[in-house]
């Protein structure tokens, strides 16, 4: 399953070591995550769903969807699509008896759910007391999700304080931009991102760039993601923690967890949230299915761990996403069994589309996948015709044979900090879900909280390096960095940016972005 | 905009070709992207001024008579949107874009497709591109059938036994 040559990337695996999968001993290299590990090792089955024991795989590979909760050395509930492995570590699925993959369980729940439906455990068995002490015992054996730390932290937990001028939130095309014009600036800036390496989704992107060169157009993203993370080492004014979560934003305070163990309390004078965003799902038979992933994930698995998702896909959407992963998944030697596409017509660029069609791979335009077939794991997809109604068209239904299917629908924005800090939001469709209020420099209506990249609206990253760049440059106009110099430079992106979207395929995002900008609320109050 | 239900173009919907005798007089760059995207790559690695672009959103037009086939635009057009076609001496030449192993080499008989994906023939590789001198975007000449320069869009490496 691990791919050796690719014609773009050159994978570095590092050492080998052995973790216990359910008991079982799993070969896998030191910088893979567990999630990647247990793939490659032909594991499909991580979790069972909550209620009714349905077999869940593998889905966003980014932390976000929790399909893929474990126990790991005795703590439960970990995303081990985060947790990278280290030799000797023991994982084991919960929810399941006596594992996730044979579960006796899910049998189980259909037998008593008939005869004790959902609820009944309040009214039945609550005489004798004894009798009730009994059932609600086992009950509460059965239920919850997994089983409770079986250890307690035992290392030297520390609590650093840190006064900055800005901290950004998130290490993605976004966040480096802004990072780098503010400290470009004259700004002391903290560079704060979950993972142990700078790029956000950047790392996956084995493609050329579109846009202008002065934006890099015509270099891959993974070579724009070391571009950034160079420059970002030659500033020492940037402060850039790793493994470290953002859990909150107090009044312009920052709460932060660096790898785990220490609590960071950050005093800045302005905030960028570039927090990324989330991979969207699609409503249809057996969508929880292992073998129905996301295609970032599948990204993720192929371009950064080097493991390939499977033999044959489905790709369910023709935006640029699904139209890029088709080129990549043939590079890595998979076929790709078709697109569909539920509009009339591609969504993505036509030259992203031109580039699989001659090299044969159907398009499906104005169909969509009714359901996943399979027991365990996806064997096949069902498509079927879309009439003018979106309705499906009865006797069009396809089979199309695939072990894996990709659904790349869109993407929503991962809002929840600047929610939490207090940010007006707005439901904006044309954005992909609830996004700020904004002025034209990012700032939303908490003075000081900045935003940039896909949590501001779902776009691609040539936009969010360019929101990034005027989120970073005019906080540190505002904090007294810069001046006409800086100055300029905020115009002159700012203007960039515009033209940038002043195609049909910016013009979704302009009426979106109408919605959000202060300025533009303003006036229609005035 | 026919050409975003089935993911090629038609015969109708090409750019403008440019003439037999330029095509033999010496390579000319051919781009077939006709959407509105926001891209300038290709205009920007132009020192011939051969690309017209009115804004970073309008598709790019030719000048085939500025274009003196330096090939630039082809290295770095993220969309693989650039051919390089030529007519020497009754045979047709098509340079194009290549990202997949095994690596083609000079001398190799090729599967030919066309902008559907059909086999339209075989055709052999005259000059390669090697992929590190252009950060992993292989340039591959193939020597195919006159008529055909307007049609190969594609090559496929022939397997063993095959």
């Amino acid at each position: 399953m691990r791919l050796e040559d690719h014609p773009i990337v050159k994978f570095k695996r590092g050492k080998e070591v052995t973790i216990y999968f359910n008991g079982k001993p799993v070969k896998a290299y030191e910088g893979e995550t567990v999630a990647s590990a247990l793939y490659a090792a032909g594991i499909r089955t991580f979790s069972r769903s909550f209620r009714f024991h349905r077999p869940r795989g593998f889905f966003c590979a980014i932390g976000k969807c929790s399909s893929c909760l474990m126990e790991v050395d005795g703590i439960p509930n970990i995303r081990v699509c985060k947790v990278y492995v280290r030799d000797g570590m023991r994982i084991k699925t919960q929810n399941s008896f006596p594992n996730a993959d044979s579960d006796l369980l899910g049998f189980l729940d259909s037998i008593i759910d008939r005869f004790y439906p959902h609820g009944s455990h309040y009214k039945k068995f609550n005489r004798p007391r004894i009798l009730r002490e009994f059932v609600t015992k086992q009950i509460r054996g059965f239920a919850g999700a997994g089983d409770p730390p079986k250890k307690v932290f035992e290392g030297n937990a520390s609590y650093e304080k840190i006064e900055t001028d800005l901290a950004v939130i998130g290490g993605g095309p976004a966040g480096m931009s802004a990072a780098i014009f503010a400290a470009r600036a004259g700004a002391k800036v903290i560079l704060m991102d979950e993972n142990p390496f700078l790029g956000g989704q950047l790392v996956k992107q084995t493609h050329r760039f579109f846009g202008s060169g002065r934006h890099r157009a015509g270099t891959r993203g993974i070579r724009i993601a070391e571009i950034l993370a160079d420059e970002i080492k030659e500033l020492k004014n940037i402060d850039v923690r790793y493994e470290t979560k953002v859990f909150g934003i107090y009044n312009g305070v920052v709460g932060a967890v660096e790898r785990d163990k220490k609590l960071l309390e950050i005093l800045p004078k302005k905030i960028v949230v570039a927090t990324g965003a989330y991979e969207r799902t699609l409503v249809f038979e057996n969508n929880d299915l292992p073998g129905v992933y996301g295609a970032g994930g599948v990204q993720t698995l192929m371009n950064v761990f080097g493991i390939k998702p499977g033999n044959v896909g489905l790709i369910v959407g023709s935006g640029n996403v699904g139209l890029i992963l088709t080129y990549q998944l043939m590079q890595a030697g998979i076929k790709v069994a078709a697109i569909v596409e539920a509009m009339p017509r591609i969504g993505g660029y036509f030259v992203h589309a031109a580039k699989v069609r001659r090299l044969g791979v159907p398009i499906y335009t104005g169909y969509t996948i009714q359901r996943a077939i399979g027991k365990k794991k996806v064997e096949a997809a069902e498509i079927v015709k879309l009439d003018e109604k979106w309705c499906a068209v009865k006797g069009t239904e396809k089979r199309i044979d695939c072990d894996f299917i990709c659904i790349a629908i869109g993407l929503s924005p991962t809002h929840e900090l600047l929610y939490q800090a207090g940010c007006k939001m707005r439901f904006i469709p044309e954005l992909g879900g609830l996004v700020p209020l904004r002025n034209r420099y990012g700032e939303t209506t908490v003075e000081g909280v900045y935003v940039a990249g896909d949590v501001a609206g779902i776009e691609e990253a040539t936009a969010a390096m360019m929101e990034g760049r005027i989120a970073g440059i005019d906080a540190a106009i505002k904090i007294g960095y810069g001046g006409d110099e800086a100055l300029k430079v905020r115009e002159e992106v700012v203007r960039d940016l515009k033209e940038f979207r002043e195609g049909p395929f910016g013009e979704r995002i302009v009426s979106g972005l109408k919605k959000v900008s202060i300025e533009e609320l303003q006036e229609a109050e005035a | 905009m026919s050409y975003l239900v089935r993911g090629y173009l038609e015969e109708d919907e090409l750019p403008p070709k440019p003439s037999k005798e330029r095509l033999e007089e010496r390579a000319v760059a051919y781009i077939e992207c006709p959407q509105e995207i926001p891209c300038s790559p290709c205009i920007e690695s132009c020192k011939y001024d051969a690309i017209r672009m009115e804004n970073i959103n309008a598709p790019p037009e030719m000048d085939y008579e500025k274009c003196n086939g330096c090939m630039q635009c082809i290295r770095v057009c993220p969309g693989l949107a650039i051919f390089m076609l030529r007519l020497k001496d009754g045979k047709g030449y098509v340079t194009l874009a290549h990202e997949f192993l095994p690596w083609p080499k000079k001398g190799q008989e090729v599967v030919l497709l066309n902008r559907k994906g059909e086999e339209v023939g075989k055709g052999k590789v005259t000059w390669v591109l090697p992929p590190e001198r252009n950060d992993q975007t292989s340039l591959v000449r193939v020597e195919i059938d006159p008529d055909l320069i307007f049609d190969v869009r594609a090559i496929r490496i022939i397997e063993e036994g095959e």
